[in-house]
């Protein structure tokens, strides 16, 4: 039985308000025949109670006159033919006299005259154990187990009581009438089915296939965030509707969760990561800077031989390789700086026209910005020559790389810097580790472009975020413009 | 002006005026009544069960054809028990009546014979007593002792003295022969109440039996006849005694001339019956005697 409860929605609810719907017309049906059953009854009670009164009166003479062929006339009378079957139509009607024995009836043969009463059978029996003078008259009796209603009434004259009249009602005359108003009523029931159940199916499903979806996407959490449902799934302000709508903001709210998490996440792994390598930076530096100054001092005297100087220039490279990742690891933002004007664009876009022409990459420049903006020139510069050269490194060859500059939304207190690029795409493991140092996949790189922006943007308060969007990945860095901080939405 | 003087008229005066009146109009309605029956002379003709009176359209034939032939106005009296029909004779009431052969020898000192049918050739007939066709049984009426039984009429003799004569001849008393007896008051209902089984036996004129077997067969053939009595006078025609003779012989020549006639065989055959007799009261001996051996007559 359990299983009934475990099924889905998807058929729960049709199956059971099909159920409700095929037992609430059975009921009501059922009761409705019940009631026309009685009230069939009552009519034929009715009808024999008319009946009884009339024959009675007109049978009254004949017992007195003992005019037994008078009676049988009388008593046959209301009888019919075979074919004319009605549920108030009498089966038989049988005059008894005092003596409780038959004095005539309809029906002769079965029902002989000069019988005792009791004798006729089981209903008979207790008919005449009925017959009391208290009684209330009409009596009516319909014994168990009888195919016949039975209704007697006293025979009077002047307050003499002469006998009694019976009236037989088959009650198997009631049942084929009975069946023929049940099929008619189950057939009206089976066509307010065949209309209600289709309604109700569709209903069911309507309401049921939204529940379904809604449970299958809650399933997956907290795995995956689900996505939000279609807004023309359902579009009703009910409960079920309200449900809908509160699930869609959860599912808002759990991806904003996650976006954010995610952010937070990687920024403090590459805060740890700038900390870690600040930290080996200063402890490489403070050396560095005595061998470099030993190699130096070396360097100068003469007596050195050339295979000798080989050497140290071979040392001295290397001291400043080290030197220069090292300072790149570094990235030191607090530097004395002056605004950033258009001339900087400009030598940016001369910078970075060898690298374009090379690979004949398109390049759409637009740059909304005034004559100065209360931004570190040469740190803005720094990022946006990482950011193109990246674009440019990734694109491919003749593909096209973009920069869009500006205030972000229009606002003061915000430079937005948008640079896109059609190259390929950067899967979720790249996405989530693209800032780190060394990170990078491509040949001749050093890995510390990205690490750099993220530092320098970082240090200025900014955010940078990259994505894929369409066929392009886009790099967005925000920047706060003088003390103002800017919007740390992501989009 | 009138209907002033009325208005004065205290109720009860009024009243008494009013029933004055009438009676003297009744009266004078009844003797202007007796004085037209005198005057045009329309025949009063009694049918009783003596045959299937009940049959409408028949009777309306025969009164018409009667009429026809008589070229007089003749008016049919039908009454449902002899009884009705003997009282109208005695009250003079009827000028001629279809009557059974016991009744006749009733009311021989108010009624004269007038003519007798001839049934099947002959003017006799004879009282069967039926049961039911699936009553394998009963082979006598000795057989029928202590059960229901169904007379035509008590002054019938086929549907009632000759039984009950028959019961005595053997030895019985036909008074508590039967757990009960009851009269349907014609012939045909015999057989129907034999036929339904509310009567196990029943006493019938033969002619009218052989009579409903051709008319209602499926009623018919549902009783079976056990006993045949001897042969009596067929039930007679009878004049009353005030009768003219002209009146008489008028009638007497219209039965007996009923073969003569398309229209008259026609309606013969209709009442199975091939013509009339002028008869002879010898013919009604035997139930003579049987009355005397019940004391009557």
């Amino acid at each position: 039985m359990r299983w009934l409860f475990n099924l889905s929605f998807r058929h729960k609810i049709p199956l059971w308000s099909s159920f409700l719907i095929g037992f609430s017309i059975f009921v009501v049906g059922a009761a409705l025949m019940a009631r026309a059953y009685e009230d069939m009854k009552s009519a034929v009670v009715i009808s024999a109670e008319n009946l009884g009164h009339t024959l009675a009166n007109t049978v009254a003479p004949t017992l007195l006159h003992d005019d037994t062929w008078r009676a049988f006339e009388i008593v046959r009378s209301p009888i019919r033919g075979e074919s004319t079957h009605t549920p108030v139509e009498v089966d038989a009607v049988v005059v008894l006299g005092r003596d409780r024995r038959v004095f005539v009836s309809s029906d002769p043969e079965t029902l002989p005259m000069l019988t005792e009463a009791a004798n006729l059978g089981p209903d008979w029996q207790r008919l005449s154990d009925w017959l009391v003078p208290e009684t209330n008259w009409p009596l009516v009796l319909e014994p168990d187990n009888s195919n016949y209603l039975y209704l007697v009434l006293p025979i009077t004259d002047n307050d003499a009581q002469l006998g009694h009249l019976v009236l037989r009602y088959a009650k198997s005359v009631f049942h084929p009438w009975f069946i023929a108003a049940s099929w008619q009523a189950a057939g009206i029931g089976l066509l307010v089915l065949a209309i209600l159940i289709p309604i109700n199916w569709y209903w069911a499903s309507r309401m049921a296939t939204p529940l379904v979806d809604l449970a299958r996407r809650m399933g997956t959490m907290p795995e995956t965030v689900p996505q939000p449902l279609p807004p023309d799934m359902y579009p009703y302000h009910d409960e079920l509707g309200q449900l809908f709508h509160a699930y869609d903001r959860m599912v808002l709210a759990l991806r904003d969760k996650a976006a954010l998490e995610n952010e937070m996440v990687k920024s403090e792994r590459l805060a740890a990561i700038g900390q870690l390598t600040a930290g080996i930076a200063h402890e490489i530096n403070n050396p560095l800077a005595g061998l470099i100054t030993a190699i130096d001092t070396l360097k100068l005297r003469r007596d050195l031989d050339p295979r000798a100087m080989r050497h140290l220039d071979l040392i001295d490279r290397g001291l400043m390789q080290i030197r220069d990742t090292v300072a790149a690891l570094l990235v030191q933002t607090k530097v004395q700086a002056r605004p950033l004007n258009q001339h900087d664009l400009e030598d940016i876009r001369t910078l970075i026209q060898p690298q374009i022409s090379k690979r004949h990459i398109r390049l759409d420049w637009s740059a909304k910005m005034p004559d100065e903006l209360p931004a570190p020139a040469s740190l803005v510069r720094q990022i946006l020559i990482n950011l193109l050269l990246n674009a440019v490194q990734a694109a491919t060859d003749g593909g096209h790389v973009s920069l869009w500059l500006g205030r972000k939304d229009d606002s003061e207190s915000c430079l937005s810097i948008v640079v896109c690029n059609d190259g390929a795409l950067l899967d979720e493991e790249r996405l989530a580790h693209l800032f780190e140092p060394f990170s990078t996949t491509r040949a001749g790189g050093h890995g510390l472009g990205l690490w750099m922006t993220y530092q320098i943007v970082t240090q200025l308060e900014g955010r940078i975020s990259a994505r894929n969007i369409d066929d392009r990945v886009e790099f967005v860095v925000n920047l706060p413009l003088g003390e103002n901080s800017c919007s740390t939405a992501s989009a | 002006m009138t209907q002033n003087t009325t208005d004065a008229l205290p109720s009860s005066n009024r009243r008494r005026w009013l029933m004055a009146g009438g009676c003297l109009a009744a009266a004078g309605l009844i003797g202007l009544s007796r004085k037209a029956h005198a005057a045009n002379s329309k025949l009063r003709v009694g049918m009783t069960p003596a045959f299937l009176h009940d049959q409408h359209s028949l009777l309306d034939e025969w009164r018409d054809f009667m009429a026809a032939s008589l070229k007089r106005p003749v008016e049919f009296v039908q009454r449902d028990s002899y009884r009705e029909t003997m009282d109208l004779l005695q009250l003079e009431k009827l000028d001629f009546a279809w009557i059974c052969d016991y009744p006749y020898l009733h009311l021989k000192e108010v009624v004269r014979l007038l003519a007798v049918p001839l049934y099947q050739g002959r003017p006799y007939y004879q009282c069967h007593v039926i049961v039911r066709k699936d009553n394998t049984v009963a082979r006598s009426i000795a057989d029928l002792g202590g059960s229901v039984f169904a007379y035509a009429d008590p002054y019938s003799n086929t549907g009632y003295l000759s039984p009950r004569y028959e019961i005595r001849q053997l030895g019985r008393d036909p008074a508590v022969f039967f757990r009960k007896t009851f009269f349907t008051w014609s012939h045909r209902k015999v057989v129907e109440a034999v036929a339904s089984g509310l009567a196990q036996g029943g006493a019938v004129d033969s002619y009218i039996r052989d009579t409903l077997v051709h008319v209602e067969p499926a009623l018919a053939l549902r009783t079976r006849v056990i006993w045949r009595s001897p042969e009596y006078g067929f039930p007679p025609f009878v004049a009353h005694r005030s009768v003219s003779a002209e009146d008489f012989q008028l009638m007497q020549r219209h039965l007996l001339d009923t073969t003569k006639t398309e229209a008259g065989r026609r309606l013969l055959a209709r009442l199975h019956l091939d013509g009339f007799t002028v008869g002879s009261p010898a013919l009604y001996e035997g139930v003579a005697r049987m009355m005397r051996a019940f004391g009557e007559a």
